[in-house]
């Protein structure tokens, strides 16, 4: 281990943890959005939308990224529909992590108590009052578990962006190897810079994740 | 002249090869699977114990495994065991071991649930029945955790398939990479083939994927 080795690389390295940190902040920014949407499309069983929400959810979430990634930025292109690599990932990883964070809100609000939907409509709320103020808020507490594991995830996926030469960190470390072959300098710093981003973040969902469940109603 | 794209796929052995190449990636998957899950049984027997020496490696092992994207892990074997270690295996023996430590992780995790959740009166039952600790693992607490293991099990193993779309990485011929020479050898003849070729992989990972899904689903809702 040479530690000028890695000192000298840092400042690329500082590039990419702050590209992966951005990537990811946005891929998982749309994919919480397009996972709420489509949980509750699926949860009220909406004709038809809900198929396809259901259709998508299985498909994003029974293929691997890095096709997913492939079939935007190399197949999409033939198509007519060019998208820059950033682009490619920032969408591809929605489209990932959408299906799972769908997955996990729509096991939430499954997870809310039928008799607290029927308290609702002997209120006489309609559908769209019981989903904001019943099954939305009570099912978003109870699915943080599954939304942490999806953020978690997300983020470690990010390295999968390497393959269509996204800079992130990973992508970094590959390009420094391959410059100057000194895969254990680099490599080391790869694992650091995950951790320093991961590690904090496991503290804070299990901190959250305490904190959700003590407010729970009837607990 | 252009040809229709998806005819690219069946030209010459072109069809025969992506099969090849699936079959790579579900042998590696398999193999990975089998020593990661009897590894991490050892390890989630492991960590039920009292030895909290044993419990904290363990949980730095599991750790080190959930904050490490697969991908690097793969690097880590790649490049790791033949400069520091010398050893010279072929790339899919690396990717084998990279996929066994990290199943073997999660999987003891999965395993340390099942074992734990086992209720209290049935090992309690084995003792008054006169069973050592062998006996009890073997006849009284394994039979019932991998009922309670199993969907997370398969789940894993779902993962894990998805995860051999990244042996291209190190350059083994897997369905993907056997994909991009494809493409590139009939770029002239067939310039859409980009869409059908990756479409088919897509497809093939889907169908391989999606039924296990689905039984993992069903068990856990029965």
């Amino acid at each position: 281990m040479d530690w000028s080795v890695i000192s000298q690389s840092l400042p690329n390295f500082v590039a990419g943890f702050k590209l992966t940190l951005w990537l990811s902040f946005v891929g998982i920014i749309g994919a919480i959005i397009v996972g709420i949407i489509a949980s509750l499309i699926q949860f009220f069983k909406v004709p038809v939308i809900s198929r396809i929400v259901t259709a998508y959810v299985e498909l994003a979430r029974n293929t691997p990224l890095l096709i997913q990634l492939f079939f935007l930025y190399y197949a999409f292109p033939v198509m007519g529909w060019k998208m820059s690599a950033k682009t490619a990932g920032i969408i591809g990883l929605i489209f990932l992590g959408g299906a799972y964070m769908a997955e996990g809100f729509l096991g939430g609000f499954d997870g809310v108590p039928k008799s607290q939907i029927e308290a609702g409509e002997a209120l006489g709320m309609n559908k769209l009052q019981l989903a904001r103020y019943v099954v939305f808020r009570q099912g978003l507490a109870l699915s943080m578990p599954a939304l942490a594991a999806n953020v978690i995830f997300l983020i470690k996926e990010t390295s999968i962006f390497s393959v269509i030469a996204i800079p992130e960190l990973t992508n970094t470390a590959l390009d420094l190897i391959g410059m100057y072959y000194r895969s254990n300098e680099y490599l080391f710093v790869l694992v650091v810079a995950y951790a320093i981003i991961l590690i904090p973040l496991i503290i804070f969902f299990d901190w959250l994740e305490r904190r959700v469940r003590y407010g729970t109603f009837g607990n | 002249m252009a040809h229709s794209g998806i005819n690219v796929l069946f030209e010459g052995t072109n069809f025969a090869r992506l099969m090849g190449g699936l079959w790579t990636a579900i042998w590696i998957a398999a193999l990975a699977l089998v020593i990661g899950l009897a590894l991490g049984t050892l390890l989630g027997l492991l960590r039920t114990m009292n030895s909290k020496i044993i419990r904290f490696i363990l949980m730095i092992y599991l750790e080190f495994f959930r904050i490490v994207p697969t991908v690097v892990l793969l690097f880590l074997v790649y490049y790791i065991l033949p400069r520091q270690f010398h050893v010279n295996w072929p790339a899919t023996w690396m990717a084998i071991l990279a996929f066994a430590l990290w199943v073997s992780a999660e999987f003891s995790d999965i395993v340390r649930g099942a074992l734990e959740s086992v209720p209290v009166h049935q090992r309690e039952t084995g003792l008054a029945l006169g069973m050592n600790e062998w006996q009890l693992f073997r006849y009284v607490l394994l039979p019932q955790a991998f009922r309670l293991e199993l969907p997370a099990t398969i789940n894993l193993a779902t993962r894990v398939i998805k995860t051999t779309s990244l042996l291209m990485m190190i350059s083994i011929m897997d369905v993907i990479n056997v994909g991009q020479q494809i493409i590139e050898a009939n770029n002239q003849n067939y310039p859409t083939g980009v869409f059908w070729v990756y479409g088919l992989i897509f497809f093939l990972y889907f169908i391989v994927d999606y039924p296990l899904a689905r039984w993992a689903k069903h068990l856990m809702a029965g």
